[in-house]
């Protein structure tokens, strides 16, 4: 089954009454428990491709669906909620939110979704352990390094049980043994949970760890390869 | 560190309107106290054609009717029968129009707090004959002093010129300059002997508090229908419109400190919404809704006044409470305040409804103050505010 199905998806923006095509008719499968990477230079539309897939950027022309749900027929706030239930969002920068500890980042997410205070806990605790970080579970993001800030947003994009996670250039930001051990961690996940992982990027390393490699270029698929 | 500013300026804001509420109703409380304490009186009674132009042949009929009455009340303090006139005081060197003030030295004492104002010389406790009391201001501008003659002159009831002699035996020097300068105080005895009368022509008296005066003033009304019975607020409605006026402006005055307070808040609250562009476009991101954000905002800025609030109420209430006792000292300003009825020590107080006021006020300008934030706060694109997904 589809998890994620493009059909014609396109993205312009006017820039001084000029118009650049981010994004132009994209076709696109993406099934459960996929590990795939969308590769392409600076500026070939991969991150504005995962922000339409994600629900974070208004779609110019095409559909998006997400487990069947066009999600361009939603409206702000159902959006917003079927975020929450179905997308998990892993960002170059982190993205924690600093004064809360590791744990307290992971079960915000879960506290949005009005789980209670016992399930949080315990998944929050299962999830950082499963990232690694059982001992670091009540520091705050200044006294992680930047890998394991992104494991801990890796544990948040997996708290609320996702569809699928988007992740945009996660490991732009992480020297390579952080990088290792990060990409080890979520083929893992992938392999042993069947957790899908859609990857902009633009990294070797991560584009060698990927079961399915989509080329992007000027806004379109060139190249859609699995190795 | 943010925080710890705005919570600051809300303690400092409201901190200071209490303050200045505080200082202002006292201000206006003890100008009225110093007029009902030494000139007004909560009561007067006079002959019903007295006020039209304060002729001396409209005596106090039957005063021993009067007497009976108010003594039977038992939410009077104390009162006090007078002769008045208006007439001229001449020293060797100038005159001056005066309103001539007859008294019964015992029952004025009651009365009055002139007895208690006296700078110089003694309250009628003089052996020689014709003693007179005179405010201080008036004493210097005849060049007299203490035992210095002066002679009054006025006109009976029959309109016939009397002069007498007067030994002053006191002087007196009240709250209020111009009162010093306009009024004197003679014994009834005396001015009963020149104008060869026993009547008087105003009977003052003063309740037990200012709580008594409204059912006491009706009652009075009442019972000596025949008389003219006025109130204190119908005597000096200047003092009652000051005590309106007062009441609104202190209203006017915090609104205007929580107008400054608010642009405080919106300034602090829209940097700290920029500066958390990143984490609310985060935030959004992973599906926080547009309510949530906004109750987000507005429950951190509730927060701070939460804090803010009381702690300004406190600092506020406790400085209150020292400067009460003490007083405020302006004796540098003391002539200016002379001019206009007060004492050169301030009492600051404020009265329990002004804290509920400001209470709420706090808490609804805060709410005000948040919106706009939160606005910002919702219109954040989570694309734009994280750059990237």
């Amino acid at each position: 089954m589809d998890i994620i199905k493009t059909t014609g998806l396109t993205k312009i923006y006017s820039n001084n009454g000029l118009e650049v095509n981010a994004v132009n008719q994209v076709d696109l499968n993406i099934q459960k428990g996929e590990f795939t990477a969308i590769v392409g230079p600076s500026g070939s539309g991969k991150t504005t491709l995962l922000n339409m897939i994600g629900g974070l950027d208004d779609i110019t022309s095409g559909t998006v669906e997400i487990a069947g749900t066009n999600i361009d027929l939603l409206s702000e706030n159902e959006l917003i909620d079927f975020r929450l239930k179905n997308i998990g969002f892993v960002f170059q920068a982190y993205n924690l939110i600093p004064v809360l500890t590791a744990k307290e980042n992971v079960e915000f997410i879960m506290l949005l979704q009005g789980l209670s205070e016992e399930e949080r806990k315990q998944r929050s605790e299962e999830l950082l352990n499963q990232v690694g970080l059982t001992d670091k579970i009540n520091s705050r993001p200044n006294q992680l390094s930047g890998g394991q800030q992104q494991r801990v947003a890796v544990a948040r994009a997996l708290a609320s049980k996702p569809s699928f996670i988007l992740a945009d250039e996660p490991t732009a930001n992480l020297d390579s043994h952080s990088t290792s051990t990060l990409l080890d961690m979520m083929a893992e996940m992938n392999e042993k949970e069947k957790v899908t992982f859609l990857f902009s990027t633009h990294d070797q390393r991560v584009i060698d760890k990927a079961k399915r490699i989509i080329t992007i270029e000027d806004g379109k698929i060139i190249k859609d390869e699995r190795p | 560190m943010r925080s710890f500013l705005v919570i600051g300026s809300i303690i400092m804001g409201i901190w200071a309107g209490i303050f200045v509420v505080a200082f202002c109703y006292g201000l206006n409380k003890q100008r009225t106290l110093n007029s009902i304490n030494n000139y007004v009186s909560h009561i007067q009674i006079h002959h019903r054609e007295y006020e039209k132009d304060h002729d001396s042949k409209y005596f106090l009929e039957n005063s021993s009717r009067i007497k009976k009455e108010l003594e039977a009340d038992k939410n009077i303090k104390a009162f006090a029968f007078r002769s008045l006139l208006n007439g001229m005081i001449s020293s060797p060197i100038k005159s001056n129009g005066v309103r001539i003030i007859g008294v019964n030295k015992n029952e004025e004492k009651k009365l009055t707090s002139i007895h208690s104002s006296l700078v110089e010389g003694s309250y009628f406790e003089s052996k020689r004959k014709n003693p007179i009391l005179i405010g201080e201001a008036l004493a210097q501008k005849l060049k007299v002093k203490l035992r210095s003659k002066i002679v009054l002159t006025f006109q009976d009831a029959d309109n016939n010129i009397i002069s007498g002699a007067f030994r002053i035996c006191g002087i007196f020097k009240t709250k209020y300059s111009k009162y010093d300068q306009g009024n004197i105080f003679i014994q009834n005895s005396d001015l009963q002997r020149l104008i060869k009368s026993e009547e008087f022509h105003q009977l003052a008296l003063l309740c037990n508090s200012l709580d008594d005066v409204d059912s006491t003033y009706q009652s009075l009304k009442n019972t000596l229908s025949d008389y003219d019975v006025k109130d204190w607020k119908t005597i000096a409605p200047e003092l009652a419109y000051a005590d309106e006026i007062m009441e609104t402006w202190l209203f006017l005055i915090m609104i205007i400190i929580m107008l400054a307070l608010i642009f405080g808040i919106i300034n602090t609250m829209l940097m700290a919404v920029f500066e958390r562009r990143r984490e609310l476009g985060m935030l959004m991101a992973i599906g926080m809704n547009k309510s949530k954000v906004f109750i987000l905002i507005l429950t951190e800025t509730f927060f701070l006044s939460l804090f803010g609030a009381p702690l300004g109420m406190f600092l506020g209430a406790f400085t209150i409470r020292l400067t009460s006792e003490t007083g405020i000292n302006l004796a540098m300003v003391g002539e200016g305040l002379r001019s206009v009825g007060l004492g050169n020590i301030i009492y600051p107080e404020i009265e329990a409804k002004f804290y509920i006021f400001i209470t709420a006020m706090v808490f609804i300008f805060t709410l005000i103050a948040a919106i706009y934030p939160s606005r910002k706060a919702l219109k954040l694109k989570p694309t734009e505010a994280i750059r990237t997904i």
